[in-house]
C-alpha cells in the first residue's frame, strides 16, 4: 500500500485486499503490514456501515490515534488531530488535493478522498452562559409540549448554535424575544447556506440573535430540503427579517411563509433562478475584450 | 401633455402604459405635467424619485405616493447596484475575500475587511495570536474610516438641503483621511489591507507624524461644522423632529449605529462586546434623546471628536511599537513576504524574489502554494460583528474545510437600516423624505452587494 493511505482513504483501497498487504511486505515495514492488514479486515468487518462515517473512521485509524504510530512534534499539534467520531456532521467529500478535474493527475493525490466535516452537536456543558440560555429555552420548551423543536446545540469557536425544528421557527422566535431570561431583542438578519451535499436538509436558514439586556449573541439555524424549500416567516416576531427573508428568498429560493410580500429585492423581478445556490455557475458570460475572452472563474484552472 | 401645437418640452415627456399614464421629470417645467394630470385630478400621483436622482444617495429608488406635497406611502426600490461580491467571494481564496469585500461599503472599507478577518480569524482560532501592532493599526484605520464617512454623511446631507458650504468643508476634510489612508495602505479606497491574520503592510516612515499633524488639524477644523450647524435656525428647522424614529421602533427594525443612539441608548459594540482590543481606549459612547435627524447629526459630529481621541492614542501606542510584527507569526496564513520600496515605487521585495527563484526550492513551493491555492479554514461558521459609522456590520462566514468560503453573507447595516423608511417619512413632507433617508446615511454599494 502506498505511504500516502495514512492520510485518507484512497479510492481503490477496498478492492486492494490483502494483495496489497503482500506489496507492502517487500516495501514496507512490518509495522505497517501489521496496520494494513488490520485495517483490511475491519473495513470487510464494516461493509454495512455508512460510506461516509467509515471514511471519518478510516480517516481517524490513518492519523494515528492509535497506539502504534509515533509521531513527530509538529504533527501532534491539537490542530492537527482529528475530531472525535460524533462531533463532526459530515456533508459530502473534498476529492484529491488541488481541486483540479478534467486533466491528467500528476500530482499522485488526485485518488484522496476527505470528508467534509462541519461542526456536529455538542453535549453538555456548554460552558460560560451558554447553558443559562439552553436551559430557559429547554424550560420554557417542556412547559409548552415543544421539548422535540430543539433539534441539537452545537458550541464552536465560542458561539452556540441552536438548531431548530422548521416548523417550530416562529414559536422558538416568539420566545427567544418575549422571555424575561432570554431577551433577545435584536435580530440581525437571516443569511442563508446552501449545502447540496446535505441530503434532506440542502438549504440552512441562520439567524443571529443579540440580547443588549444581557449582552448574549445566539444563532438560531433552521432547515429545509430542496424538495420543500419552506421556512415560517419571522417578520410578525422581527419586523427587520422584512427584507432580509426577502433577500434569502432571491439568493436560495427558500419560501417564507407567511411573509407580507415574498417578492425579489436585489435581482430584477423576471430574473431566473436562485444565484446564490451552488448549482447557479458564477458568470457563465465570456467577457470578450479586443478578441481575448475570459472565461467564468470556476472554468479557469484553479488550485483549491 | 403637449400637443400637435405646443412644441414638446424634451425635459418633461409623458406617455401612456399598462399602469397609467407616466411622466419623466427631470426638473425644469412642471406645466406639462399638471396639463397632463387634469382629466384624472382625483387621482393619487406615484412619484419615482431616482434611481438616478443626485438626493437618494447613489442608486436608490424611492417609490413615494403623494397627496399634494405629502406623503402617504413611502417604499423603497433596491438592487441597482448588486454586483454579486459574495457569489464571487466563495470562487476565490480566504485572503482574496477581503478584496471584494473591502468593495460593499465604499465609504467604510476598513470595517468590511475587519469584520470579515475576524470572523476568518475566529474560525481559524488564531484570535489571540495577533500582534498587538496590527490590532492597533486596525483600530486606527477604522476610526479614521469613521471620521471620513461620517464627513461625506454630514457634508451630502448638508448639501441636499442647500447647506453647500458644509458640504465643501464636510470633502475638504475628507480629502485628508484620504490622504493619510494613500498614504499607509497606498490606495485611498478598496485597500483590502487589514487580512486575516493581522494587515498587509508595516506603517511607512513618517507616518505617524502625518497622523498627529492631522488631528491638530481636524481639532481646529471640527468646530466649523459645529459654528455653521449647531444653532443655525434653517438648519434646525429642516433636521429637528424629522425622522423619528424611538427605540422601540430600532429594536423591532433592526437599526444600529447612531439612529439607535439618537434614542438615547448608549450601545455601541466597540463597548458591550469589544474587538481587536478597543477596551483598552478612552473614549464615551455618544448619544442623543430626541430620536431625530438633529440628534444623529449631533451624535455623528460628537463621534468624530471621540475618534480623535482614539486615533491619539493609537498614535501613541504605536510610536513604542516600532519594528513589531503586523502580521500573524504562523507561516501557513500570513503572506510570505511584505511590498518594498524600489527606485519605482512600492512592489514585490526584490531581497524575497531572490530568496524563492535563487536559493530556496521550498520557500519557492510555500510561496507558490500559499499564493494561489491560500489555506485552508477549518469548518464552521462565525459571525464578528463591528460597530461600523452605520450601524452593526458583521460577516457570516462560513467553511466546509476548504481554501475558499464556501458562504460569505455580509449583515450590512445600510441594508437593514434603510427599511426604516417608510415609517420615517410616511405622513411628512416630500421634502423631509430626503432629511431623513440623509440621516439613516446608506451607502448603496453596501445595501447591493
Amino acid at each position: 500500500m502506498s505511504p500516502s493511505s495514512r492520510r485518507g482513504r484512497f479510492e481503490g483501497d477496498d478492492a486492494s485486499g490483502p494483495e496489497a498487504g503482500v506489496d507492502a511486505v517487500e516495501r514496507d515495514s512490518d509495522e505497517h503490514v501489521a496496520k494494513d492488514v488490520g485495517k483490511d479486515v475491519k473495513e470487510d468487518k464494516d461493509t454495512e456501515q455508512d460510506p461516509v462515517e467509515k471514511t471519518l473512521e478510516d480517516a481517524k485509524d490513518a492519523t494515528g490515534t492509535g497506539d502504534v504510530v509515533e509521531q513527530p512534534a509538529t504533527d501532534q499539534d491539537p490542530g492537527n488531530v482529528p475530531e472525535p467520531l460524533g462531533a463532526v456532521r459530515a456533508v459530502g467529500e473534498r476529492r484529491g488535493m488541488f481541486g483540479v478535474s478534467g486533466t491528467g493527475d500528476t500530482s499522485g493525490y488526485g485518488g484522496l478522498v476527505a470528508p467534509k466535516a462541519l461542526p456536529g452537536f455538542t453535549a453538555r456543558p456548554y460552558g460560560s452562559w451558554f447553558d443559562e440560555v439552553a436551559d430557559a429555552l429547554e424550560r420554557r420548551l417542556g412547559a409548552t409540549d415543544l421539548a422535540a423543536a430543539l433539534e441539537g446545540v452545537t458550541v464552536h469557536r465560542g458561539e452556540i448554535t441552536f438548531h431548530v425544528r422548521r416548523e417550530d421557527l416562529a414559536f422558538v422566535a416568539q420566545m427567544l424575544r418575549d422571555d424575561e431570561d432570554l431577551r433577545f431583542e435584536f435580530c440581525a438578519g437571516v443569511s442563508g447556506v446552501h449545502y447540496p451535499e446535505d441530503r434532506g436538509r440542502e438549504l440552512h436558514a441562520v439567524y443571529h440573535l443579540l440580547s443588549m439586556t444581557y449582552n448574549r449573541r445566539i444563532r438560531v439555524e433552521v432547515t429545509a430540503p430542496d424538495a420543500d424549500p419552506r421556512i415560517p416567516s419571522t417578520v410578525s416576531i422581527y419586523p427587520t427579517n422584512d427584507w432580509h427573508e426577502r433577500e434569502t428568498w432571491d439568493m436560495f429560493g427558500i419560501v417564507f411563509e407567511g411573509h407580507p410580500a415574498m417578492t425579489r429585492i436585489l435581482m430584477p423581478d423576471d430574473w431566473p433562478g436562485h444565484p446564490q445556490r451552488k448549482e447557479y455557475p458564477l458568470g457563465g458570460i465570456p467577457v470578450e475584450y479586443k478578441g481575448g475572452s475570459v472565461p467564468p472563474p470556476d472554468q479557469r484552472r484553479s488550485y483549491s | 401633455m403637449s400637443t400637435d401645437t405646443t412644441p414638446q418640452d424634451v425635459y418633461a415627456t409623458g406617455g401612456d402604459t399598462s399602469q397609467g399614464r407616466v411622466f419623466t421629470v427631470t426638473g425644469q417645467d412642471w406645466d406639462s405635467i399638471t396639463e397632463g394630470l387634469e382629466e384624472s385630478a382625483e387621482d393619487r400621483v406615484v412619484v419615482n424619485m431616482g434611481p438616478q436622482h443626485p438626493s437618494t444617495h447613489g442608486v436608490l429608488r424611492l417609490i413615494l405616493e403623494l397627496e399634494g406635497e405629502t406623503v402617504t406611502e413611502a417604499r423603497c426600490g433596491i438592487g441597482y447596484l448588486h454586483t454579486g461580491i459574495e457569489k464571487n467571494m466563495e470562487y476565490r481564496t480566504w485572503v482574496q475575500g477581503v478584496t471584494f469585500c473591502t468593495r460593499m461599503d465604499y465609504l467604510s472599507p476598513f470595517f468590511n475587511e475587519a469584520t470579515y478577518s475576524l470572523g476568518v480569524e475566529r474560525l481559524l482560532d488564531i484570535e489571540d495570536q495577533i500582534p498587538e501592532k496590527a490590532q492597533v493599526m486596525r483600530v486606527l484605520l477604522m476610526e479614521l474610516n469613521r471620521i471620513s464617512s461620517h464627513l461625506v454623511c454630514i457634508a451630502t446631507g448638508g448639501m441636499e438641503i442647500g447647506a453647500l458650504t458644509v458640504m465643501t468643508i464636510g470633502f475638504r476634510e475628507r480629502e485628508l483621511v484620504l490622504d493619510l489612508f494613500e498614504l499607509i495602505t497606498g490606495l485611498r479606497m478598496n485597500h483590502a489591507f487589514i487580512r486575516p491574520g493581522g494587515v498587509a503592510q508595516d506603517l511607512p516612515p513618517g507616518a505617524l507624524d502625518e497622523i498627529r499633524d492631522f488631528v491638530a488639524l481636524m481639532k481646529k477644523r471640527l468646530p466649523e461644522y459645529a459654528d455653521l450647524c449647531n444653532a443655525n435656525p434653517i438648519f434646525r428647522r429642516r433636521l429637528e423632529d424629522i425622522g423619528h424614529l424611538d427605540l422601540s421602533g430600532c429594536l423591532a427594525l433592526g437599526l444600529s449605529g447612531p439612529v439607535l443612539r439618537s434614542t438615547g441608548y448608549a450601545w455601541d459594540l466597540r463597548k458591550t462586546q469589544p474587538y481587536s482590543g478597543y477596551e483598552d481606549y478612552d473614549f464615551e459612547v455618544q448619544t442623543w434623546d430626541t430620536c431625530d435627524s438633529y440628534g444623529r447629526f449631533r451624535i455623528r459630529l460628537n463621534e468624530m471628536w471621540e475618534s480623535l481621541k482614539i486615533i491619539e492614542q493609537c498614535a501613541e501606542r504605536l510610536a513604542g511599537l516600532e519594528g513589531a510584527p503586523v502580521m500573524v507569526g504562523d507561516r501557513k496564513v500570513a503572506w510570505p513576504s511584505q511590498l518594498a520600496i524600489g527606485s519605482d515605487g512600492m512592489g514585490n521585495s526584490l531581497d524575497h524574489v531572490r530568496h524563492i527563484m535563487g536559493q530556496s526550492m521550498e520557500a519557492l513551493i510555500h510561496h507558490f502554494k500559499l499564493v494561489t491555492e491560500g489555506f485552508r479554514v477549518p469548518a464552521g461558521q462565525a459571525y464578528v460583528p463591528v460597530e461600523s459609522p452605520r450601524g452593526e456590520l458583521g460577516a457570516h462566514v462560513v467553511s466546509d474545510g476548504g481554501t475558499r468560503p464556501f458562504r460569505a453573507h455580509f449583515r450590512d447595516p445600510s441594508f437593514t437600516n434603510l427599511q426604516a423608511t417608510s415609517v420615517m417619512s410616511e405622513g411628512g413632507m416630500v421634502s423631509d423624505v430626503i432629511v431623513a433617508i440623509a440621516s439613516l446615511d446608506p451607502v448603496m454599494g453596501g445595501v447591493d452587494r
